[in-house]
């Protein structure tokens, strides 16, 4: 794990930003879990997805089920 | 002068559909009503003489040359005046109107020059043609006379005889008395003169300016024989308001208004049609040539896209092709502190083709990628996304239009269902009232700018949504009905308060509304722009514009007739673009105005070709025409006719790669024509990114600054220099073609071609034509296109299949792309980057007319006259707070980093708002942005910056490093690289 994935979280928080205005949380989470899958290259979504596991530090809670929902998506186990 | 090849009419085509016939000459006419008598005639063949005619204009009627005789009618009208008539009987040539004629040509041939074998407009000179066409055979009222002609007057005295001089040579003197009618040549601007002595004053030059550009510069002053022309205050052309478009040149019967170039070379012998390589106008152009040499651009009458009319871009900034910096031969070196070898073809492209394979052996198939730019043809950008995802294996493929409209194709196809513009230029003159926001268009889109101008002169409202008060706010004859003056970062909040009031208002087109959008997600979006949180009078401290204001103009916009929106980068390069791009097409479903003329949201890209190098699938999650590398079936397609698996997963984008190469695990960069380093920002971070990349791969026509960090440089070409195609704002596809050799030897797409080769991936394309076939075979909204197809319409907006084989001018018509029209919550999420008080101001950047982006081609022309550095546009208030000077040096201070610029206190400005351009790589001005983007895209947030200003004595430290950087750099180039005179 690199220095980068604090930048991965930023942009993570922005795309939740935007989906945060459903006011259902677990369509929310999916739309940010699919736009993660849609746009990011699988090597940002393991990193991120291992942030998460390590604890997700710095993901915003909306960010954070996105990314939770992102693992299901990807087939991958988070803690 | 007028194009070589085209057919002038005397008076411009009219749209009116009735028709009406009538005779000339004996001959049967049919044309639409309201034609003129010359048009007619000239449609049918026959040649009234005239000379203040010409069919860029509007008739004007003051020379009397074009008098005929009409059955029934007294006297001899004059035919470009006097419109057509059902049953009408013309008489073109008659006893009587040949002497008139000559009556007419000998008054203006008596004040002009006989110099017509050295003139430069010798064989195009309309004056010269009359003559001829008239029989002039004498002159007899001679030069003694008051004359323009002569720069001393010829008296004759008792006793003394002077020679009546033959040249109007200013230079020499025979210590005669002055003329005082006589002016000298301006040769004040680079590219073309004005000599008063060979002027006819008949006004075409004057209207040209007013009616095609817009701008007003030039009137007749004077009345009688006294008059003539002249630039603003009576100021040389350079001084004056003139922005150089050069409609009056094109305009000027006479060589009095010509081209240095023409000057210089003389007459064109053929002409070839061709694409402006500058901005999303995408003007259509004859480069008139003498055999390779390019004598002139003349903008094409009947391109779609300008209608004839250029900037003083296309027309006359294209000497970069030639300039000495100009690198013609392949070069290699181990590391960037190595000298360039010179190396051949062969050589250059086994080493990129081995260096690739060696990282992905190493590094990982993913550890390479591919970036092109906008300036490229559709078919070099379709072929190296093709090169990325086929012979690469993987799907790191990206353009950038990242870094400006990638907002655009997310926002509106996840509004509208097609990421694209939805209308053509010509909707602006069914448009009664326009939106322009975060768009310069005078200065970004000058063809466009005069279109919008002649509309607004007819009576269309204007609403500017800018933090500047950018030129068409006021300008001659055109005065915004309102400017919301926002904050920069503000625009989603803006765009929120506006929908808010036209749903507060009941201003929404429900019936539109039911018929063609999702109801639920309008509803939804009702609810949520109805808060009281999105009205006015609660943002208005947020951003800055006063609730009144945003309640007049979304009242105009809503209930003003056809309204359009007008936007550019000022919307997508924000943390929020993608968001303000939905918002914008929010505003237009809810008022119904989308899916006919006059209206729409319309996207003014940056360069000549944003739309189409997103639409080549250069993005790294979707293939051409915009379909998800996901797509099973799209894949499968792709696959079959490629022959190679491909990805089903998204790859990087650039600021992707830039933290993956930090990361090192990316390692290879092929980048064709695109400068990453000047135009990414947070230039420090770009240039860490690639130091860390084993193989930098520049194809370009400089030593851009990104070569300077390149281990290989690929000589490329010109866009006049290959054959291909661009795709403007409004979705058209046009020509480009081939006017000279590539001194490089190959054109872009082959050296692609080569590298694809070399690795293994067989590609044999004998001519991009066949790479558009393969384009339209895989994609369907380009089904119908084809260079033959390009060829006889003279240009095509996509989508173009079975159902618009000729294509589509207007989108969204009867149902949206996608179905319904899906409205979409626009929450306003401040940016990050917020004013403190380290870094009080907020600096924001944008474009000027003479220079083009990051200024590699423009840089290299005459333009830099009008723009020589960029400078720091501040506040009175702001400066003055700062002790700072109209000149002074400035450094601005970003968390990223700082520059020094010259200041130029300006009240364009609001306070707290600084400004600058970034056309010069020495400014630095990516130095300071910073790495925040767009949530969805990535697109950098270039329009706001949050800065300290203050005055310094002496350049920053990063540009005194860069000067040495870039010093060192040029000299590890042999001489024998560049371009050879001759
Ligand atoms: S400069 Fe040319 S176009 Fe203008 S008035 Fe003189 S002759 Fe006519
Ligand atoms: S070059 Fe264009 S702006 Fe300048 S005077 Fe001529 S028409 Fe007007
Ligand atoms: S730069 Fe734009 S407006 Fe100017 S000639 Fe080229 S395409 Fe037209
Ligand atoms: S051409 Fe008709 S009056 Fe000049």
């Amino acid at each position: 794990m690199k220095a980068h994935v604090d930048h991965l979280v930023t942009m993570a928080n922005d795309i939740a930003h935007f989906f945060a205005v459903e006011s259902d949380r677990a369509k929310a989470a999916d739309s940010v879990a699919r736009h993660l899958k849609q746009f990011w290259d699988p090597r940002m979504r393991r990193r991120i997805l291992a942030h998460l596991t390590a604890g997700g530090a710095g993901l915003e809670p909306l960010a954070a089920a996105g990314v939770r929902r992102l693992a299901e998506l990807d087939h991958v186990t988070v803690a | 002068m007028l194009s070589i090849v085209e057919i002038d009419f005397g008076t411009p085509p009219l749209r009116t559909v009735e028709q009406v016939s009538l005779q000339i000459d004996g001959v049967s006419v049919r044309v639409p009503a309201g034609t003129s008598v010359l048009r007619a005639a000239a449609l049918a063949g026959i040649r009234i003489p005239k000379l203040c005619a010409t069919d860029m204009l509007e008739a004007f009627g003051s020379c009397r040359l074009c008098l005929v005789e009409i059955t029934g009618k007294k006297g001899y009208p004059a035919s470009c005046t006097t419109p057509v008539e059902d049953g009408m009987r013309v008489a073109t040539q008659s006893r009587k109107l040949a002497d008139l004629r000559r009556g007419v040509m000998e008054l203006y041939i008596s004040d002009h020059p006989l110099d017509c074998l050295t003139c430069p407009a010798n064989g195009h000179c309309e004056l010269q043609d009359m003559a001829g066409v008239v029989g002039l055979r004498e002159v007899r009222y001679g030069y003694d006379g008051a004359n323009h002609v002569y720069p001393e007057m010829k008296i004759e005295e008792p006793g003394q005889e002077w020679p009546v001089r033959d040249s109007g040579d200013p230079g020499r003197s025979h210590g005669r008395p002055a003329n005082p009618l006589f002016a000298a040549r301006d040769e004040s601007n680079p590219y073309f003169t004005f000599d008063p002595s060979k002027c006819i004053v008949c006004s075409r030059c004057v209207r040209a300016c007013e009616e095609v550009q817009g701008t007003f510069a030039l009137t007749i002053q004077g009345r009688g024989f006294e008059s003539k022309v002249a630039a603003s205050q009576d100021q040389s052309f350079l001084d004056s308001e003139c922005v150089s478009c050069g409609a009056c040149v094109q305009a000027c019967p006479t060589a009095t208004l010509s081209e240095k170039s023409l000057i210089a070379h003389g007459q064109a012998e053929h002409s070839i049609t061709t694409t402006c390589a500058y901005c999303g106008v995408g003007c259509s152009f004859r480069a008139e040539m003498q055999g390779e040499q390019i004598v002139r651009m003349v903008p094409n009458k009947d391109g779609h896209a300008n209608h004839g009319h250029s900037c003083v871009k296309g027309r006359f900034a294209i000497g970069y092709a030639t300039h000495p910096e100009r690198i013609t031969k392949p070069m290699l070196r181990a590391k960037i502190s190595d000298p360039w070898r010179i190396v051949s073809w062969d050589e250059a492209i086994t080493h990129v083709a081995s260096e690739f394979r060696r990282l992905q052996a190493t590094y990982g198939r993913d550890s390479i990628g591919g970036i092109t730019s906008s300036r490229c043809t559709n078919e070099e950008t379709y072929l190296v996304q093709k090169l990325v995802r086929a012979a690469f294996g993987n799907n790191n493929t990206d353009t950038c239009a990242r870094v400006c409209h990638s907002p655009t194709g997310y926002g509106l196809k996840s509004t509208l269902g097609e990421s694209a513009g939805t209308q053509d230029f010509d909707s602006i003159e069914s448009t009664d009232v326009m939106l322009v926001i975060g768009a310069n268009p005078t200065d970004a889109h000058p063809v466009f700018a005069s279109a919008m101008k002649r509309r607004l002169r007819a009576g269309a409202r204007l609403i500017v949504v800018d933090p500047r008060r950018i030129d068409l706010v006021r300008s001659a004859h055109v005065q915004a009905d309102y400017h919301l003056k926002l904050r920069p970062g503000t625009n989603v909040a803006v765009l929120n308060t506006l929908a808010h009031v036209i749903v507060s208002e009941g201003l929404v087109d429900e019936a539109f509304v039911a018929a063609r959008c999702e109801s639920d997600a309008f509803e939804q979006w009702r609810a949520f722009v109805a808060d009281p949180r999105h009205s006015p009078e609660a943002m208005q401290a947020e951003t800055g514009v006063p609730a009144e204001l945003v309640r007049g103009a979304a009242r105009l916009y809503a209930s003003g007739g056809n309204a359009a929106i007008y936007y550019g980068l000022g919307v997508t390069e924000h943390s929020q673009g993608s968001t303000a791009v939905m918002a914008i097409a929010n505003l237009a479903m809810a008022t119904g105005n989308i899916g006919r003329e006059g209206v729409g949201v319309n996207p003014l890209r940056g360069q000549n070709n944003v739309q189409g190098s997103c639409d080549m699938g250069s993005f790294p999650h979707e293939f051409p025409g915009y379909r998800h590398v996901g797509d099973d079936a799209v894949r499968t397609q792709f696959e079959r006719a490629w022959g190679v698996p491909l990805l089903a997963e998204p790859g990087l984008r650039i600021p992707n790669m830039f933290e993956a190469a930090l990361d090192g695990e990316f390692k290879g960069l092929y980048i064709e024509g695109e400068d990453i380093v000047q135009s990414d920002p947070n230039t420090r971070h770009v240039t860490a990114a690639l130091s860390a990349m084993e193989c930098v791969v520049v194809q370009d026509l400089f030593l851009c600054e990104t070569a300077k960090y390149a281990h290989v440089f690929l000589p490329g070409s010109s866009f006049l220099e290959k054959d291909g195609t661009f795709t403007n704002a409004e979705r058209r596809i046009s020509p480009v073609r081939k006017v000279m050799q590539p001194p490089g030897g190959h054109a872009d797409w082959e050296i692609t071609q080569l590298i694809a080769n070399a690795m293994g991936y067989p590609m044999h394309y004998r001519h991009p034509s066949e790479i558009m076939d393969e384009i339209a075979a895989l994609t369907p909204t380009f089904a119908g296109v084809s260079f033959a197809r390009i060829d006889r319409l003279g240009s095509i907006q996509w989508p173009c299949n079975e159902q618009h084989p000729e294509g589509t001018p207007v989108m969204h018509v009867d149902t949206f792309v996608r179905g319904k029209g899906r409205f979409l919550r626009t929450e306003y999420v401040p940016t990050s980057e917020r004013v403190n008080g380290k870094h009080p101001l907020l600096l924001t950047t944008g474009r000027i007319l003479s220079q083009y982006n990051v200024g590699a081609q423009t840089r290299r022309t005459a333009n830099s006259i009008w723009h020589a550095e960029d400078v720091l546009e501040i506040h009175p208030h702001d400066a003055e707070e700062r002790g700072i000077a109209d000149g002074d040096w400035v450094g601005v201070e970003s968390r990223a980093g700082d520059t020094v610029l010259h200041a130029r206190v300006s009240e364009r400005m609001q306070p707290g708002v600084v400004y600058t351009t970034f056309h010069f790589p020495e400014s630095g001005a990516n130095v300071i942005t910073t790495e925040n983007s767009d949530w969805a895209t990535n697109c950098p947030e270039y329009k706001v910056t949050a800065v300290q200003v203050t005055r310094v004595t002496q350049p920053s430290e990063w540009q005194q490093r860069h000067e040495t950087f870039s010093r060192r750099q040029r000299a590890l180039v042999d001489d024998d690289a560049y371009i050879q005179p001759g």
